[in-house]
């Protein structure tokens, strides 16, 4: 019963983002600033994990591929397949719900905590427009630091590969277009934009729905990431679910 | 003027206001004393809107707020200036940018003219050279004033103030009890503040509301207090020993 009320405050929330919208000059430089904060400041861990990951998928592959008949060019078809459909939008999206998610969370439960959000409220301002959808436009960006991430990864896996010593550089980029299906970029960047909108709304509503004080807002946010990759997770299970097979 | 007809509050089974019914008049600087935890923030967030009581009825002038569409309620509160008992700026924004917001919101002014009305209250709240600072970088007296300047920027018709002098040091706590008293004057505005400073409720105390565990136990101007016979509300009120004098001094006729 709480759950269900919680998802039905949760699509009231989502509703009531997209009303009475906030005069427009004021939107865009919170969008702005949302764009800072959100996507160009994730971008260092992004490229970080992903160039290791992409070298570490690679270096596993290797090393389980003992069998001489199996052509060495399976490396990279299975890095490529790895990285774009799962490592890159999923595995990346779960370390954004800790990283931006977290952050939304705070902000936002702080706002609630020390009457920010209750000022707005008092001016006549819809806090809810105000607040979250800045972030929600901000995140339609965020598809593009996931194609960042696929191509560090591969990249990543490239070095770690070829200069590993486990295939030469020709091998591994044949194995990177054998079999190459256009439908897939489709399914991963389709997830990854579902993936924005759970990583700008969850958190935003585990914040401004909080309740108490410093204390809490730590603690929603820990409840925030938990929210945020189950859902995600479960989403990546249905949305392949429908899609893939 | 505000008038507040039977208000009732509860959450879950605690009943924090019990039927409270008052006038509050216009130009005038209407106060509201009681104890911790008597239900005063509560009350004022009723009038702002910021709760809905479950029984009763506000008047803003002649707008009976419950009778109010959504978008007459919102530009109700466009007339509203509220300042709250912790400040309540925006932590991402530096103090120049908390005052501008209201009119950059609400108004049509251009850059220049909002940098203008924004220094002009600054300095009626005698702060200078904190502009481009942030509020965590601001004393907790200075964010009050910030937080005065916000809340009359736009020019409320009704302005109301959660302690707005609490936190700060005697001279300027009386700076800025006159400071509201002079703008209620001056725009005519309905004023109404919460305040535990028997200080305020003798210098500008035009109308005095006593609330008790969610009563309305007195209410009079400041004069009636020192002849009022009710003795929690003279509990209260004289709970310290200079004001005592001041009662006998008052009744002596000095
Ligand atoms: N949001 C809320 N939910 C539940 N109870 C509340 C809420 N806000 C206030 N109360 C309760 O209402 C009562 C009155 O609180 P209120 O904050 O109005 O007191 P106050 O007179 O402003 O006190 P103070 O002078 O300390 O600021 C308290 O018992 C408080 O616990
Ligand atoms: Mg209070």
């Amino acid at each position: 019963m709480n759950y269900i009320s919680s998802i039905g405050l949760y699509l009231i929330m989502i509703k009531d983002t997209f009303r009475r919208m906030t005069k427009r000059k004021v939107l865009w430089r919170l969008i702005f600033q949302e764009i800072n904060d959100l996507i160009l400041k994730s971008l260092g861990i992004v490229v970080f994990i992903s160039f290791f990951i992409g070298a570490v998928v690679t270096i596993q592959t290797a090393l389980n591929l003992t069998n001489p008949l199996i052509p060495k060019e399976l490396i990279g078809y299975a890095a490529r397949q790895s990285i774009l459909l799962e490592f890159a939008p999923t595995f990346v999206s779960v370390i954004m719900a800790g990283k931006v998610g977290s952050y939304i969370t705070s902000s936002i439960g702080t706002m609630r905590v020390t009457e920010q959000i209750d000022a707005l409220e008092v001016m006549g301002i819809n806090s809810l427009n105000y607040l979250v959808f800045p972030k929600i436009i901000a995140m339609l960006i965020y598809p593009f630091l996931i194609g960042i991430s696929m191509f560090v990864g591969i990249m990543g896996a490239y070095l770690a590969g070829v200069y590993g010593g486990f295939l030469d550089g020709a091998q591994f980029l044949k194995g990177l277009r054998d079999d190459f299906i256009p439908f897939h970029i489709f399914y991963a960047f389709f997830k990854t934009i579902v993936f924005a909108f759970l990583l700008a709304t969850i958190p935003a509503f585990h914040g401004y729905y909080m309740k108490g004080g410093a204390l809490e807002v730590g603690k929603a946010s820990t409840t925030s990431f938990v929210w945020t990759s189950v859902v995600i997770i479960i989403t990546n299970y249905i949305i392949t679910q429908l899609l893939l097979s | 003027m505000i008038k507040v007809e039977n208000l009732h509050k509860s959450f879950g089974d605690t009943d924090v206001l019990k039927g409270i019914s008052t006038v509050f008049d216009k130009g005038k600087t209407n106060l509201i004393i009681g104890q911790s935890g008597s239900g005063k923030t509560v009350f004022l967030k009723n009038l702002v809107g910021l709760f809905e009581p479950e029984q009763g009825y506000i008047y803003y002038e002649d707008r009976r707020y419950q009778n109010l569409s959504a978008s007459e309620r919102r530009n109700l509160r466009k007339e509203m200036g509220m300042v709250f008992q912790g400040g309540a700026l925006f932590d991402s924004m530096n103090v120049e940018e908390n005052v501008k917001f209201p009119l950059r919101m609400f108004t049509k002014l251009n850059n220049a003219e909002m940098k203008n009305r924004v220094q002009e209250v600054l300095e009626r709240v005698n702060l200078k050279d904190v502009n481009t600072r942030f509020p965590a970088e601001i004393s907790g007296g200075m964010q009050k004033r910030v937080s005065i300047a916000r809340a009359i920027v736009n020019r409320p018709k009704f302005l109301f103030c959660d302690e707005p002098n609490s936190g700060l040091d005697p001279r300027t706590a009386t700076v800025i009890d006159n400071l509201i008293q002079e703008l209620t004057k001056e725009y005519d505005i309905t004023t109404v503040i919460n305040t535990h400073d028997m200080n305020s409720v003798f210098e500008i105390g035009e109308k005095i509301v006593y609330l008790q565990d969610g009563h309305l136990a007195w209410e009079g101007t400041k004069e009636e207090i020192h002849v009022s016979e009710n003795k929690d509300l003279t509990d209260f009120v004289y709970s310290s020993n200079l004001f005592r004098k001041v009662k006998v001094a008052y009744q002596k006729g000095l």
